[in-house]
Formats: structure tokens, sequence, C-alpha cells
């Protein structure tokens, strides 16, 4: 009987190689997207909208909550394109005949995507860095750490359940912009939902992504619109929850293996 | 001793068609096993189930004792498959994609065997090519490399030699049949019926998702006629006329069961005094019998090929 190792090791570094091949397009191309939201946005707003109270000027409070996008949307993009860009170009088979588990399958995708997301996220930190230097005095880094993996690792989850269940292209980008844009643009990302009317503020708080975003911030002003504990939970519940849900995708072959 | 493969009642059915209609099959260890059937018989569903990438609706399938989908670590393990589609991944090269195949069984630091099987596949001159570069033969040839980077005992190939050119079939085959020697035990699916007439010990006719005749290749060319006469005359003998087989423009085909009927034949032509234009025997081969099992007719209707 021969018997191998474990081969998500493998699966997971042809995730990285494969966005680290077209990195210009991966990596390079997200981060002057997010260079000019901030350029713009913080032009045209930062002096008519208060953020927490005028303790923090908005181009700072804009940052974190571009970087946690950028991880958020990375991520997505990473574990969904990859898996049906196999499927359609039918080299899926490659990864399917081997013994590979569905928990191997889980874990090199969802890898390899919270490191696109972190890589991307880490690279707009970097050049918004020029804009609001004083954030590198974040009073609690890893709490931004804390969040920024459970983020990642949610959003490529999420990304993995779109490429399972998606037969063609379209279905991913449908999935990408009428779930995943709106749930990321309605959460916080460029206000503090205390300007927001009540009845959108409550609507907010049933937006996990929101939680995502604050508890982010709250690691680098010690300022958050709920306290980051709850946001802890409640996005390390979805983790769990959405994983759970992927692994029995995954073991029942559902639209992978027919 | 368990077998090679082993299905056993297995039946699977994709929306209206019944691509399989329980197949029962066994196949020993180190075989040269040929699966032939016309397009849509189910030969791809089968060997999609042995993979795992299909599952059967009942029955169940077993490589070396090892359950496909309750034992599938192994199964697979002990399984190379060289699917049908010519695909690859584009991002890599030769070298990277057998390396990265290997991986996946868990297998690393494979570099020797890698060199060996580029060197068998006559790919080495291309190990550091990006794989869109390479000609259709080419990459087929990859997907029989990526096949065997874990050195399995059993392996299908499914219409491997489908758009490779006649050297670099011969090449293959040499290759293939180095592996049976060797003790590997070869499943093959071919339309080639001379491919499979030259290679495989025992065949299995697959139509219509059911196993149709499965023999030694010598069982089978004996049962079906060992013989038939080609006869240029204007009629053949009134006892002989039930004999015919096919008749085209003053040429009749006569199927005889042995050489001694041959006798008969000619004493019955010279007693009705028939003149022989043209006589030739001719011997049966797999083509012949293959078309006899099926009925002659092609593809049962409305049955897809399933990919």
């Amino acid at each position: 009987m021969t018997q191998g190792g474990a081969g998500w090791p493998t699966l997971l570094y042809k995730e990285l190689l494969r966005f680290w091949k077209v990195s210009f397009q991966t990596i390079l191309a997200p981060v002057l997207t997010s260079l000019l939201y901030l350029l713009i946005f913080s032009h045209v707003l930062e002096a008519n909208v208060t953020v927490f109270g005028g303790k923090v000027p908005y181009s700072a409070f804009l940052v974190p909550g571009l970087v946690m996008m950028s991880v958020l949307q990375n991520a997505f993009a990473n574990s969904s394109s990859s898996l049906i860009q196999s499927k359609i170009n039918g080299n899926l088979i490659f990864i399917l005949l081997p013994p590979l588990s569905p928990l191997d399958l889980f874990v090199a995708y969802v890898a390899g995507a919270m490191v696109r997301g972190l890589v991307v996220g880490l690279g707009v930190f970097a050049v918004t860095l020029f804009f609001a230097p004083s954030l590198l005095l974040m009073p609690h880094p890893f709490w931004a750490l804390g969040f920024a993996v459970l983020g990642s690792a949610i959003l490529g989850t999420l990304g993995l359940i779109a490429g399972i269940s998606a037969e063609k292209f379209d279905q991913i980008s449908a999935f990408q912009n009428f779930i995943i844009m709106p749930l990321t643009f309605l959460s916080g990302v460029f206000y503090s939902i205390h300007t927001l009317p009540p009845f959108w503020q409550t609507l907010s708080h049933f937006n996990p992504f929101f939680y995502m975003i604050d508890g982010f911030r709250y690691g680098f002003f010690g300022l958050s619109d709920v306290p980051p504990m709850m946001s802890l939970a409640i996005v390390g519940g979805c983790c769990l929850a959405l994983s759970a849900l992927t692994l029995a995708l995954l073991r029942s072959g559902w639209r992978l293996r027919y | 001793m368990s077998a090679a493969v082993e299905a056993v009642n297995v039946a699977r059915r994709f929306g209206p068609v019944q691509a399989l209609v329980g197949v029962d099959l066994t196949v020993e260890e180190g075989e040269f096993f040929g699966l032939l059937g016309p397009n849509g018989a189910g030969k791809t569903t089968l060997i999609s189930i042995l993979a795992g990438l299909t599952r059967a609706d009942t029955g169940t399938a077993r490589i070396l004792g090892h359950d496909v989908v309750t034992d599938y670590r192994n199964a697979r393990r002990l399984l190379g498959v060289v699917p049908q589609e010519l695909v690859f991944d584009p991002f890599f090269t030769v070298r990277q994609t057998l390396a990265i195949q290997s991986g996946y069984f868990g297998i690393r630091h494979n570099d020797a065997w890698i060199d060996e099987i580029l060197h068998h596949l006559d790919l080495t001159a291309k190990a550091d090519a990006n794989m869109r570069s390479l000609s259709g033969g080419m990459k087929r040839r990859v997907l029989v490399g990526q096949a065997l980077v874990h050195k399995p005992p059993v392996i299908v190939l499914d219409e491997p030699t489908a758009g490779v050119d006649v050297g670099l079939r011969q090449s293959l085959w040499a290759f293939i049949r180095k592996l049976n020697r060797d003790g590997h035990t070869i499943i093959l699916t071919t339309h080639y019926l001379e491919e499979a007439e030259a290679l495989c010990g025992r065949i299995a006719m697959l139509k219509a998702g059911q196993v149709v005749a499965l023999d030694t290749k010598q069982a089978l060319l004996s049962r079906f006629a060992g013989l038939t006469v080609r006869l240029a005359a204007e009629r053949v003998p009134e006892a002989w006329r039930g004999r015919v087989l096919r008749q085209d423009a003053g040429i009749f085909f006569i199927g005889l069961d042995r050489y001694a009927d041959l006798e008969a034949l000619l004493a019955a032509l010279r007693t009705e005094g028939i003149a022989i234009g043209e006589l030739a025997l001719q011997e049966t081969d797999l083509e012949q019998v293959f078309l006899r099992i099926m009925g002659g007719d092609r593809a049962a209707p409305g049955i897809p090929e399933a990919a």
C-alpha cells in the first residue's frame, strides 16, 4: 500500500502560485483602485463628514474601511475565480482524482484566499498610510489583525460556496454584484452608521460585514459603533457556520462530483 | 487477493437517460483489459464512477478491494486515470504540472520518477515549456504523465490516443505495454478496434449501459464464426443461401464455421456448375465481432456521451 502525506499543502501552493503569477492584476490593480477611492472620497468629503464625534479625521477613518474592503473582496475573488476557472477549463479533474478530502479542499482554497486578501490589504494599508500616517500608532493591532483574518476567512469561504454552486462565470459576477458588493458598501466602509437614519442603522446591524469593519476599525482607533467583543462573537459565529455549510457541500459532492 | 477492479451491479441515471444498467465487471491484477462500445454506451460513466468523479445510484465499485466511496483515499491512491477531454492548467509548465499533481497525492520530492515519465513520454525537451504552448498530442502525453505520477497499480486510459499521430501512438503503446509487463493493470477504452485487438487480453463490450460481451479476445474472435469467404460468382448454391452474410454486386460474403466447410462449399459449387470468378478467405477481426455484437447500428439513440 502506497501511503502519501497530506495533499492540501500542494493545493495551497498551487492556489498561491496561481494569483502570484498574475500579481499585476490580482494585487496591484486592487491596491490602485483603493488608492483612487481614498483620493476622491477624502478630497470630496473631508470637510463635510464628521465621524466618531469629530475625534477622528475622515481620511483616517476611511483608510481602515478601504483596507478591510480590499481584504474581503480579494479573498472572495480568489477562491471563487480559481474554482470557476477550473470548472470551465475542465482541469478541476486534477483536484478531484487525487485523495484530497473535503477538509483538504476547504483548507487549501480558503487559506489561499486569505493570503491573497491579506496581501492586498497590506498593500492598500502601505500606500494609504501616506495620507494618514498616524494610523501606524494603532492602539489594538491584534484586534485589527484578528478581524482581518476572520473577515478574509469568511469571504474565502463565501467565494468557495459561489465557486461550487456556479456553472458559469456570470453566476460568479451575480454573486459578487448582488450579494458581496451591497453588503460591503452598506457595512460602513465609507461612513459611521451613527450618521445614518434610525431605520438604516437598525438594518445595518443585520449585516455581518458591518461587524467585520467595525471591529477592524476598533483596532485602529479604540473606538467603534458596537462593542468589539460583540463584533468578534458575531463574526466568529458567521465564520464557523459558513465553514460548516461549505464542508457539508464539499462532502455531498454537489456540483463537483456528478 | 482482491481484484484490480470490481464493479457490482453499478447503475447510474442522468435525468431521463439510464447511462449504466447494473454493470458487473471484474478485472484481475495484471490484466490488459479493453472496454469497448459506441459513443454513449456508458464507458466514460463507468470510468468516472471508478475514479470517484461520478457517484453510482446503486451498486458498489472497488479498486484492489477499496470501495471508491467509503474508502476513497486508498482507492484513489491505487488508481491513475487519463481523462478523455484534453484539459490542462494554463498557469503552469509541464514539470510544474507533474510536480503539483504528485503533491496532491502527498508525494513530494518525486523528481526522479517525473524525469523518467518525461523521458518515456518524449517530453524532456518540453519540461519547462508552458502547457499553453504545447501541441494537442503533447498535452495528451502530459495527461498520461499526470495519471502516472503516483505510480498507481491500476491505470485507466479513456481513449488516450485520440488526436495523437501514428508515431507517437506507437511509442505511447510501447510505454503502456512496459507498464503492463511491470505488473500494472491497464484498462483501456478506445475507438480504434485494431488497438484493442493488438493490446488487450480480455475485452468487455458495452451497449446502452450494459455489458453485452465479456470474454478473452480469442474467445470473442472464435465465437463469431472464424471465417468469411469472399466469392465472386453469378449465384450461390441453393443450400448455401442462408449462410450469405452480405451481398455486394456479384460478390457474396459467406460465413464458415471451420475450414472443413470450405470443401463442402466448393463441392456444392461444382455440383451446380457455378463458375468461380474469384474466391478469398478472410479471418474475422475484432471489428467484425464488434459490429455483430452491436447489431450493426451505431450509438443507441438518445444517449449522449456522458462526460
